[in-house]
């Protein structure tokens, strides 16, 4: 039975550090290579020793496929091919591939600069990484080797985010990386066609959550900032650098812009400008509103928004910056979070998804006393507001998924394992379908039913279609033919031509059967009432009565003698070959009853 | 063997077929003259190759046939059809067919048989469907041959098992288009053909090709609009069809699935997976929500369009459209109703406002909740957040009009709507501010809401603030903060833009008669008095100061302990607004003051405006005192007419009619005026000034005239009458004076000769009127007519001067509604004392705002023109694209003129107005109504060739201070 074998290395039952392996049909497949936010070990990285313990991971892995620029799905990237090695082919989107580089670099400034650590990926290795990755469009197909094939589509969540389908012969799973079902102010939906995978590997970051009318977020957000802006106070809020951050600014842009606000907002510097230019770039991959309008004014070319420098923190009167980073574990934003937690006209917003472990976590979570680093004691006395502008898709968007893709399983990854537990239920009930949720390292098999195609030749395709009622192309139909399997590839032809092709000579299969009858009569009398009977009987086929004093139906031969020892009982001799086993087995049960009596 | 055989005989058969056509063609095209199908079969027997014949048939196919020889050619071209072995000019022959068959007059019934037998040996398909096609043409030009229809479709039912697409599309779209609908008629077998056409199709709802499924409910669907009675069994099929892998196949399903839920509402259909049955439109309903987050977009904004038209739908269902977090199947209703509401209650589901609200908590019956089949659950909020727009407008459409039917829905829907006018799409947020405009009976604004709202009025977008100062007219307010608020925001709104001045003040207006309890503790506050303080008197010329007073009257109007907060100020500005912007300002009965309108209270109203009787009286004193001496005539037209101009400055509404009949007043007093001088009898050349005087008068009054038939809608044809009538008899003028005038009889000739054309040509048009016209000009110049035609120019002169002299006065009849066209240039305001520079030889574009009323059909006639210092006149005309509707009868034009000039030394003022377009042979009453014999008649002239083009100022001109500085070098 083919199968195709799943194992998180990373996800599983768990927000970060994604990366799946994925064995479809003999190919060996990664998708996404991330970094896990909570933790500064080891095992901020997937264990790659799972694939391999020695030697180049480039022989085990046919390819690897980067759903989005997210450090949670590429952090490891230049860890992996660099410095645990591997050579292969690394798949992405354009915009990522732009983009992703900037936050690999950034990451690895925090990381080696600002914590001083060694052994980790250098600038160079991260441009080595680059060099190996092939950039991808949307829907098309790239053929990575002779069989297995790619398609990128569209996700939402950032810019460039894609879902991807790995399509080996008919067997194929959908990887939907991180995606959002209801467009934001500048991504559209996430848009699958009906492909009907044999798995599809979905996200489950909201698996319990049904959001409220994005609008209604929005307007909450907006009259919150607002408020605090009015009341003199400063708003936080982190962000991560790409994504979320664009659309929010988006957001308070036009709000300012129509309520001709004048307070600062102020965009932590860096990254976001290289970042906003591949926004202003790749037009194309944004929602219907900026791709129509870009011609007159480029969305992201922002007028309200200004650069952030640190010595601004401290300034008087209201504002409002983006920091990066989102979940406040470091950074510019937990600097900032600091100088203003104390004062309660301050507001600080977490737009997003909070990973456990981060003091974002633990704000959200009520507590209003924190011990950060060197035991100090930070009390929060700021407001703090949860508004999701997370880009996932919640519940219902992952039920519409499913729904678009008809997959045949569904594998979830990437969510707190409680929660897809409860999606998981639904999943089933509602799509009768199998759903899985292994842990990080647990192997799921998933057993398919592939279909194998076979070339037919034209005459017996024709011949074949001829027989019986009007082929209806939507009924399956049986056949006669020979299965050749030659040269690896399979092949339907007539027996004839099999016969000749392979070189045979052809048997003759006959069966023979002698059949008993009470009949004192004589032989050729005999024959005669039995003809007369067949002839009754079947009326459909030709029943033929030769001189030689046998009859044929069809090709059936029976011939009539005499028992040798008991004159009145004849011996019929029924005859025929393989092809007719139906009628010749039928006729010698229909002898077998004897003949009627009276024949007058 | 047999087979061979067939072919055989059909190869043979086919020969003497052509042979026997070739004759028959020859000899026909002896007995036709050189005509088109000659023509045509020399130039395909020359042809050669099939490319060639392809290249005349192409050729042929561009000049059109005439009747008469339309059987001739389709008799050629089937015959060379038969010959052909190629298959693309077979395939064109096929479409010629069609062509042909679609000529007007020509009857096809004669070539249908010929063309059925086409189908018989045809091999290509594309070919066949072609022909098929042809069919279909050629059977939609015979509607009232039930047998040849019963034909064709059988024709078509056999061709439907062709294993081509194109073909069986056609078919079935033959079959849609033909196929029998009446049921019940007398013979049995049509009613069981009926039946059948259904069934056909339904088979090939499941066929291999999309394109032919989509086809199949095309087909259906064009029964059902065609009057068949679609059965209900197909409602089954149609919903599987709803899963099907094709988006067109999806979109008609879905049209399918609308038709079947309006035919059969009321009907039971079980749910599957449960043993409970509800209403097939609720089902349908559910199911057509369920389309609104399908993977297309075309589908989406087709599924959100017709969820508006769902109206018998049932109010549970219809709320759940709202509701996202509802998830469970709310169609057990009676059995897991009140569960869902407490799962959902003890949240199961997070809202995503509140971090940590989707802690997973005990275990909960999972069976209760449904993510996904969940049918109408939040429907429109899925619509209205969509990526496409056109999606968020269908589901706003939609939302519309679900409301407008239904009070509850309209309240609930009411956040919805709210949010969507910050949409980031304008057009969304115009539609959606219309919307709640049309539901706004039905609500209350709660301040949340209102506050959304009136934050809208920031926008930059001048229709949008339009539309908003619109809704706030007809919403009602809860609460006195409420009204407050609105007023601070408008303010606002009013220093932000002045131009919106007018709609402001009209808003308030409605505002403070809205909700005079509301407004009252607002007042003190408002107009800033103090119980003990004297506060400085206000500037009377603010804006704002006046927007308030505005509010503040209005609602004093139903409030009668208002007025004893005003302040002695506060009452000398009312008297000063309820003179200066009497449509703004209601009268108000003010203690301590008699005011002249305090009669005239609503007591009255009732009962006949006592304007409008003075109006009929004073008309009808003019009409009956027709028989006095002529200065006794003259002075009463004269009263009369300034009556009426002062009735139409007073009352607003009687504006039209007050001055449409005073302009005919006035012709008509031009009219005696000419005619009395005295002079009439006396050599002409002596008293030239005052042929002067006469002929001005003609000239005066075909203005008039023009102006009374074009510049007023709600003219009807018995007042378009009485106008041409009064324009003859002003031609009659210019032709005697102008007889007078002029020496010598030549040009007199050709004069003559086209005042009597004009008169036929009024006979002509007005035929039908002319018996109300007794005793009139036109009356006794038609008794004249045959004397008039024969005589020599001086005679025609001198009867015309008789019968005019003699005619009576034709009495206008007023019709119920007339208004006048006008215009008001709100931008350039003209009192700009800054030049606008610009470098001579550019060109430099001028903003012109205009608000047009009662125009219509503004894009074709209104012109903008700009008159230089030099006497050069430019004439503008505006895209159509720059007119608006705001509201019936009204229109705005925003649009951009461009001037250009040479060099001047200093600046100079320009002339800006709009100009109202009209061509007499256009007249606007045949355009308006088409039905009216009059009009029929006129259409049925030939063009005449004196049809006057010209041109009305309807509105004041504005000057524009302009400078062209010589370019700099």
């Amino acid at each position: 039975m083919p199968e195709i074998k799943v194992t998180p290395l990373g996800a599983g039952q768990d927000v970060g550090r994604s990366c799946i392996l994925v064995s479809i049909a003999g190919k060996n497949v990664m998708l996404d290579c991330g970094m896990h936010m909570g933790y500064n070990d080891d095992r901020r990285f997937p264990d790659f020793s799972y694939i391999t313990q020695n030697g180049r991971l480039t022989d085990f892995l046919d390819c690897v496929i980067i759903s989005h620029f997210h450090l949670d799905h590429c952090g490891a990237l230049p860890y992996f091919s660099e410095m645990v090695g591997y050579d292969g082919p690394i798949y992405m989107t354009h915009p990522t591939k732009a983009i992703c580089p900037i936050l690999l670099e950034d990451y690895r400034k925090i990381t080696v600069d600002k914590k001083g650590e060694t052994n980790f990926f250098t600038s160079q290795m991260i441009k080595d990484c680059m060099k190996k990755v092939v950039a991808v469009h949307l829907h098309q197909t790239v053929q990575v080797d002779e069989e297995l094939e790619i398609k990128a589509y569209y996700a939402g969540h950032v810019l460039g985010a894609a879902m991807f389908q790995i399509k080996v012969g008919c067997e194929s799973v959908v990887y939907t990386g991180d995606y959002n079902m209801t467009p934001d102010r500048h991504l559209g939906a996430a848009w699958i066609d009906k492909c009907r995978p044999d798995l599809l590997i979905s996200e489950s970051t909201y698996a319990t959550t049904i959001r409220d009318s994005k609008r209604c977020r929005e307007r909450d957000f907006l009259k919150k900032v607002h408020e605090t802006v009015e009341r003199g106070g400063k708003v936080l809020i982190p962000v991560f650098a790409l994504g979320r951050a664009q659309e929010l600014c988006i957001l308070l842009e036009t709000f300012w812009e129509r309520m001709n606000l004048k307070a600062p907002i102020y965009f932590s510097t860096g990254l976001t400008e290289k970042a906003n230019h591949y926004y202003k770039l790749f037009i194309t991959w944004t929602n219907q509103k900026i791709r129509k309008t870009f011609v007159q004014r480029n969305m992201f070319e922002f007028k309200h928004i200004k650069a952030f420098d640190r010595a601004f923190a401290d300034n008087p009167g209201p504002m409002v910056v983006f920091a990066t980073p989102g979940m406040l574990h470091a950074g510019q934003s937990l600097q900032i979070f600091r100088k203003w937690a104390g004062n309660e006209k301050n507001m600080v917003i977490m737009p997003g998804y909070c990973v456990q472990g981060t003091v974002g976590h633990k704000i959200l979570s009520g507590q209003r006393k924190l011990e950060m680093e060197g035991r100090q004691i930070l009390e929060v006395k700021m407001q703090v507001e949860y508004m999701s502008f997370s880009a996932h898709a919640d519940a219902k968007g992952i039920m519409q998924l499913i729904r678009q893709a008809e997959p045949r399983n569904v594998l979830l990854v990437h969510g707190e394992a409680k929660k897809m537990e409860f999606l998981k239920q639904k999943i089933e009930q509602e799509f009768h379908v199998n759903c899985y949720m292994p842990a990080n390292g647990e192997t799921t098999t998933i057993f398919t039913n592939p279909c194998i195609p076979v070339d037919i030749s034209l005459g017996l395709l024709k011949r074949e279609a001829a027989i019986g009622p009007v082929p209806d192309a939507k009924k399956p139909k049986l056949m006669h033919g020979t299965l050749l399997m030659k040269d690896n590839s399979f092949r339907l032809v007539s027996p004839e031509q099999a016969l000749k092709e392979l070189g045979l000579a052809e048997h003759q299969l006959r069966f023979t059967c002698r059949v008993h009858i009470q009949d004192p009569r004589k032989e050729h009398e005999t024959v005669l009432r039995v003809y007369n009977h067949l002839k009754g009987v079947l009326k459909d086929y030709s029943v033929q009565h030769l001189p030689d004093g046998s009859i044929t139906v069809e090709s059936i031969l029976i011939q009539a003698t005499a028992h040798s020892e008991d004159q009145g009982t004849k011996v019929l001799l029924v005859s025929w070959t393989y092809q007719d086993e139906e009628l010749g087995s039928y006729l010698t049960s229909l002898l077998k009853k004897g003949l009627p009596q009276s024949t007058a | 063997m047999a087979a061979h055989l067939k072919k055989r005989v059909y190869e043979e058969f086919t020969k003497v077929v052509q042979q026997q056509h070739d004759d028959l063609s020859s000899k026909k095209l002896r007995l036709t003259k050189p005509s088109k199908s000659a023509a045509l079969h020399v130039d395909l027997c020359k042809a050669t190759s099939p490319a060639d014949a392809l290249q005349y048939l192409l050729q042929f196919a561009r000049k059109p046939v005439e009747v008469e020889s339309v059987e001739g050619v389709v008799r050629i071209l089937l015959e060379h059809y038969y010959k052909e072995n190629d298959a693309s000019v077979r395939l064109k022959i096929a479409s010629l067919l069609g062509l042909l068959s679609k000529t007007a007059g020509f009857s096809p019934d004669c070539i249908m048989d010929d063309a059925i037998n086409t189908l018989q040996n045809e091999k290509s398909h594309q070919v066949l469907a072609q022909l098929l096609d042809t069919l279909l043409v050629i059977g939609t030009k015979l509607p009232d041959n039930p047998s040849v229809r019963m034909r064709l479709v059988e024709v078509a039912c056999k061709h439907l098992t062709d294993s081509s697409h194109g073909v069986r599309n056609k078919c079935l779209q033959l079959i849609g288009c033909l196929g029998p609908v009446e049921k019940g008629v007398t013979k049995e077998a049509e009613s069981q053909a009926a039946k059948d056409v259904q069934k056909i199709i339904g088979d090939h709802f499941n066929d291999q090709d999309p394109r032919v499924r989509t086809a199949a409910i095309k087909a259906m669907l064009q029964l059902h609009e065609r009057g068949l009675k679609l059965q209900q069994a197909i409602y089954s099929q149609a919903c599987k069809l709803l899963a099907d892998d094709y988006e067109q196949v999806r979109s008609a399903a879905v049209q399918l699935i609308w038709v079947l839920s309006q035919l059969y509402p009321e009907s039971i259909v079980p749910i599957p997976s449960s043993n409970e049955e509800i209403r097939l439109v609720d089902d349908a309903f559910g199911k057509i929500c369920h389309m609104v987050s399908d993977g297309s977009w075309v589908v989406r904004v087709q599924a959100a369009k017709l969820l508006g038209s769902m109206q018998q739908v049932s109010s549970h269902f219809l709320e759940q459209t709202l509701d996202k977090k509802l998830m469970s199947d709310l169609r057990r209703k009676r059995t897991a109703h009140e569960r869902a509401k407490e799962l959902y209650s003890s949240g199961e589901f997070s809202s995503g406002r509140k971090w940590g609200d989707d802690a997973p908590k005990e275990e909960i019956d999972t069976g209760a909740v449904n993510l996904i089949e969940s049918g109408a659950c939040g429907a429109f909020v899925h619509g209205l957040e969509d990526e496409m727009y056109e999606v968020r407008i269908a589901a706003v459409e939609a939302l519309c009009m679900l409301a407008q039917s239904s009070p509850s829905f309209a309240e609930k829907c009411l956040d919805f709507l709210v949010d969507m006018f910050n949409d980031e799409i304008e057009e969304v947020r115009l539609q959606s501010i219309h919307t709640m405009r049309k539901i706004s009976h039905n609500i209350t604004l709660r301040e949340d809401q209102l506050d959304t709202v009136l934050a809208v009025l920031e926008d930059s977008s001048r229709d949008i603030r339009e539309a908003l100062h619109e809704l706030l007219c007809c919403t009602n307010v809860s609460t006195k903060e409420g009204i407050h608020l609105a007023l601070v925001e408008l303010l606002k709104n009013l220093t932000k833009y002045p131009t919106d001045r007018e709609s402001i003040w009209k808003c308030l207006k409605f505002l403070g008669s809205r909700h005079p309890t509301l407004v009252l503790p607002l007042v003190p506050e408002l107009l800033s008095t103090h119980p003990f303080f004297d506060t400085p008197e206000p500037d009377m010329d603010d804006p704002a100061y006046i927007a308030v007073l505005v509010l503040i009257f209005n609602a004093a109007k139903s409030c009668p302990t208002m007025p004893a907060l005003f302040s002695d100020h506060t009452f000398r500005h009312y008297a000063y607004l309820r003179d200066s912007l009497s449509h703004l300002v209601p009268p108000l009965r003010l203690p301590g003051r008699k005011l002249v309108s305090a009669p005239v209270s609503p007591s009255i109203t009732p009962h006949e405006d006592p304007s409008q009787q003075f109006l009929h009286q004073s008309l009808e004193r003019v009409y009956n005192l027709q028989h006095l001496d002529p200065q006794g005539i003259q002075e009463l037209l004269e009263f009369t007419i300034r009556d009426l101009q002062r009735l139409g400055e007073l009352q607003s509404e009687l504006a039209g009619m007050a001055d449409f009949t005073a302009t005919y007043l006035q012709c008509q007093l031009l009219l005696i005026k000419a005619l009395q001088e005295k002079l009439w009898n006396v050599a002409a050349p002596l008293y030239l000034k005052q042929n002067a005087l006469a002929s001005a008068a003609a000239k005066q009054i075909l203005e008039e005239t023009y102006k009374m038939e074009f510049m007023y809608s709600g003219v009807e044809s018995r007042q378009v009458v009485i106008i041409h009538h009064m324009r003859l008899q002003a031609k009659a003028l210019q032709l005697i004076v102008t007889a007078r005038t002029t020496r010598g009889v030549e040009p007199l000739f050709g004069m003559c000769e086209k005042f009597l054309q004009e008169v036929d040509s009024f006979q002509r048009c007005f035929i039908s009127e002319l018996p109300h016209m007794q005793g009139s000009f036109v009356d006794k110049l038609l008794d004249l007519m045959p004397r008039l035609v024969t005589s020599k120019p001086s005679e025609v002169v001198k009867i015309l001067q008789t019968t005019l002299r003699q005619s009576t006065f034709l009495h206008l009849p007023l019709p119920e509604q007339l208004h006048r066209a006008t215009a008001n240039i709100i931008e350039p305001t003209g009192e700009s004392d800054n030049p606008l520079r610009f470098t001579s030889g550019l060109v430099v574009a001028l903003d012109v705002d205009a608000t047009l009323e009662h125009v219509q059909d503004p894009q074709g006639t209104v012109k903008v023109q700009v008159l230089y210092p030099d006497g050069q006149a430019q004439l503008i005309h505006p895209k159509p694209a720059d007119f608006r509707n705001p509201g019936p009868g009204r229109h705005r034009l925003i649009t951009q003129v461009y001037l250009s000039h040479t060099a001047w030394t200093e600046p100079c003022q320009i002339e800006v107005r709009l100009l109202l377009a009209y061509n007499s042979n256009r007249s606007k009453a045949s355009a308006r109504n088409p039905k009216s014999t009059w009009s029929e008649s006129l259409e049925a002239l030939p063009p005449s060739e004196n049809g006057i083009e010209g041109t009305i100022p309807f509105s004041k001109p504005v000057k524009v201070y302009i400078m062209p500085k010589p370019a700099r070098r």
